[in-house]
């Protein structure tokens, strides 16, 4: 019994390696160009929609996706990583490439704010941002340390509330996940966060959340050695991103317009 | 039978191995590839200025949760897997290969998947959370969550390494101490234990260390926050946010008291 199996599954591998490097060959003879584009976390199922429709846009363009922190991503571009186009979460990020001159004007494409995400059907009855001060709630927010952070500092700060978090979490996915598992009563997060986690969450708006509207700034990063046919695909993702399609894409995972 | 004295006749220092002398081409590759990066890290330190970065309020509170929680998850890993160890090697009953291979599970688990482990388990939700709820403890967000995640990771190293050893040495003289009228606890605390203390000290170690670089499963299943459950490797995954600098200081911190705490124990249990 074993050995055919054996075999057989000997050739599925080989079968297998075969079709991976043929498929390699074919692409890179197909798609003589690659663009390279680092994207904060956030923006993954934005970006990679909109990526799919510039490919189908661009025959023989090869759009190749870096999601990760937009400080991860800021930091690799600073040691050198070979990025066409970078869209950040927050404009310190930006900021900051832009001042060691490592990237083109930054144009903001979207915006996010803050809501509450608690878990299905409310168990602790949050209502409003003032709920969140309530004792033996159990909040979980971002470390202030992070843009999400931030946000929170500046909109609870602004409320002249004084919240008492069980957790201060290093990213926004972090927090979303100690809601989803009904660890947490009520957590802060985006907007675009309660979107994309669909029934597993319930979202709380409060009118606060307008005092902190995060914006997402996208440029084009300095490189040298680039042909003028690559400097104008880069330029042309980028306007892909600002034109009316990119922004649906953005309003259906529920990113604001700038 | 009593007069019989066993005496050690090969000290391995001594003899000539006759290493082939290739093998020293892949062991220091070997050596540079984990001394390597150690030293690269000490490049990036930012000297001027390291005190005042390690010693911040946040890095003191990190510093110390990370003692205090890996102390006690060492504990209660040798509390847990000295006995868990004994019964594995020595215990006589049905599925003990099966219990082996799932204690050690968490050796080659990735620790984010351990930390949702534990939250199904004492998590609000989990298996156990309703009742632990109902004595009014509250485990999640916890420095309590910290050490639990903490010897989930740990435990496993003490009881591979203990039990190697209990194997190693086999039991002819637990044997002879019975035979001679020693209780089972006597042997125990009196031959078993004393012959396997090598491997218990470095079972211990390895136990200690990885609970102090606990990550994954202590932000999943306990969250962060300082002073209660942000230990030292959370403290620096956060301070490369903003500081680079401090993340880079604290790690050095981090991996000087590893190096201190093994350097140690080696000499101490060294014949």
């Amino acid at each position: 019994m074993t050995p055919p199996r054996r075999v057989a599954a000997r050739a599925a591998l080989l079968a297998a390696s075969a079709a991976v490097t043929l498929a390699g060959c074919s692409t890179a003879a197909e798609a003589d160009t690659t663009l390279t584009v680092f994207a904060a976390a956030s923006l993954a199922q934005a970006f990679e929609q909109i990526a799919d429709d510039f490919e189908a846009d661009h025959p023989g363009v090869d759009v190749l996706l870096n999601l990760a922190g937009s400080s991860s991503l800021a930091a690799q571009i600073q040691q050198g990583a070979p990025a066409d186009v970078i869209a950040s979460a927050d404009t310190a990020t930006m900021d900051r490439l832009v001042t060691d001159g490592l990237v083109g004007v930054p144009q903001v494409f979207a915006t996010n704010t803050l809501q509450i995400a608690v878990p299905p059907g409310n168990p602790a009855d949050v209502a409003a941002l003032t709920d969140l001060a309530a004792p033996g709630l159990r909040l979980v927010v971002c470390a202030p340390e992070v843009p999400c952070g931030a946000a929170t500092t500046a909109v609870v700060g602004d409320a002249g509330l004084t919240l008492h978090p069980v957790s201060e979490e290093p990213s926004v996915t972090d927090v979303l996940g100690k809601v989803t598992s009904g660890e947490a009563d009520a957590g802060l997060v985006y907007v675009t966060d309660v979107a994309r986690a669909g029934d597993q969450v319930e979202g709380v708006a409060f009118p606060e959340a307008d005092g902190a509207v995060n914006a997402y700034p996208i440029a084009t990063v300095e490189r040298t050695g680039r042909t003028a046919d690559e400097t104008e695909l880069t330029e042309a993702f980028v306007d892909a991103v600002l034109s009316s399609e990119g922004r649906s894409t953005l309003a259906d995972l529920g990113f604001a317009a700038p | 039978m009593s007069t019989g004295r066993t005496t050690i006749a090969h000290d391995p220092a001594a003899a000539p191995t006759g290493l082939p002398r290739w093998t020293y081409v892949p062991a220091v590759v070997g050596g540079l590839f984990v001394v390597l990066p150690l030293l690269a890290l000490g490049t990036r330190v930012p000297w001027t200025g390291y005190w005042t970065l390690v010693t911040s309020e946040p890095a003191r509170a990190a510093l110390v949760l990370s003692l205090q929680t890996a102390a006690t998850s060492t504990a209660l890993c040798l509390v847990l897997g000295i006995p868990l160890a004994l019964v594995l090697a020595r215990g006589r009953f049905p599925g003990r290969d099966l219990l082996r291979s799932l204690v050690l599970v968490p050796l080659v688990l990735p620790p984010v998947v351990g930390g949702i482990a534990l939250l199904s388990t004492f998590g609000r939700r989990g298996l156990l959370g309703e009742s632990i709820e109902v004595l009014g403890l509250q485990v999640a967000f916890s420095t309590t969550a910290v050490v639990l995640a903490q010897t989930f990771v740990a435990l496993p190293f003490l009881v591979v390494s203990l039990e190697g050893a209990l194997r190693t040495a086999g039991s002819r003289y637990d044997v002879v101490a019975a035979s001679l009228g020693a209780g089972p606890t006597t042997v125990l605390r009196r031959v078993t234990l004393p012959l396997v203390w090598p491997g218990l000290v470095s079972g211990t170690v390895l136990a200690f260390a990885r609970a102090l670089g606990e990550f994954g499963a202590t932000l999943t299943f306990a969250g962060s926050l300082q002073g209660v459950t942000r230990t030292l490797p959370l403290e620096i995954y956060l301070q490369r946010e903003t500081d680079p600098d401090a993340a880079v200081a604290l790690s050095l911190l981090l991996v000087a008291i590893a190096v201190v705490v093994i350097a140690v124990t080696h000499r101490r249990a060294a014949p």
